[in-house]
């Protein structure tokens, strides 16, 4: 699949998710294929960093709904950075920035892991 | 600005959704729109297929979609038909998205990006025989 690639690995203990290409009903299998992955081996801090991602629908919006729950309730968080205002305009027409940690970038998606703890914590 | 009206015949599969966007992107960027528009607009054309793809063919492969943009009184309108079963959007409620989110319910997004995306969503129905989607957008003033 060439229109999206998902690259995965770790920093400091969390789980990054470099996202690349065109999230749609097409692609959104593999990340849902990702999510389920970390949450078998019971990975639940995870960073989803969207520098690359060019394109989002609703499809790929609903893979992170289907696994934010799961993940809080295990005291993780999926935490995501680096958005285009592009891709960022299509979370925040939905509200998603009430339920999502939506950062700047990697490094203070990891900070945040790191000094106030997931949200489920909270 | 004008637009010759143009199709696009797709099978009913997810992996065509690429080439739909571009066709409407390249069409709505001839009409005139800027790029923020041309990604919305493509973006609501990609719901509306992917909706058929999934309600009305049941991921049925062997099925076909027609997208066609014209010009309708001045505005850019994208005509999406399929033959398969009836699926009412206008049936479906627009969500409070507040109270969707700290639901966590999935699905259901598509018809309320199309909402807020355009500027008119019409839809035309004959129950088993065809259904009609029409997204129109006005280009800004």
């Amino acid at each position: 699949m060439a229109d999206f690639r998902i690259a995965q690995r770790e920093r400091d203990s969390i789980q990054v998710l470099e996202l690349k290409g065109y999230l749609d009903a097409h692609t959104a299998p593999k990340l849902e294929e990702a999510f389920q992955n970390l949450l078998k081996t019971e990975r639940f801090n995870i960073v989803v960093n969207c520098r690359d991602l060019s394109y989002i629908s609703s499809a790929g919006l609903g893979v992170f709904m289907a696994f934010i729950e799961d993940v809080r309730k295990h005291r993780g968080d999926i935490k995501l950075s680096n958005m285009t205002p592009k891709v960022f305009n299509v979370f925040d027409l939905l509200g998603f920035p009430l339920l999502y940690d939506i950062v700047k970038d990697e490094q203070e998606a990891v900070q945040r892991f790191r000094e106030i703890g997931p949200r489920g914590r909270e | 600005m004008t637009v010759k009206p143009q199709s696009l015949n797709i099978e009913s599969r997810t992996e065509r959704l690429i080439a739909v966007r571009e066709f409407v992107s390249s069409a709505a960027r001839s009409f005139g729109f800027g790029d923020e528009d041309v990604s919305k607009i493509a973006l609501a054309v990609d719901e509306a297929c992917t909706n058929i793809i999934k309600h009305a063919y049941r991921f049925d492969p062997g099925k076909s979609i027609t997208i066609t943009v014209r010009n309708r009184n001045g505005a850019f309108e994208v005509v999406i038909q399929d033959f398969g079963r009836e699926f009412d959007p206008q049936k479906v409620p627009t969500p409070d998205m507040q109270e969707y989110l700290s639901h966590f319910r999935r699905g259901g997004l598509g018809v309320y990006l199309m909402k807020s995306l355009m500027d008119k969503v019409e839809y035309a129905i004959v129950p088993g025989k065809k259904n009609e989607v029409r997204l129109i957008k006005n280009l800004p003033r």
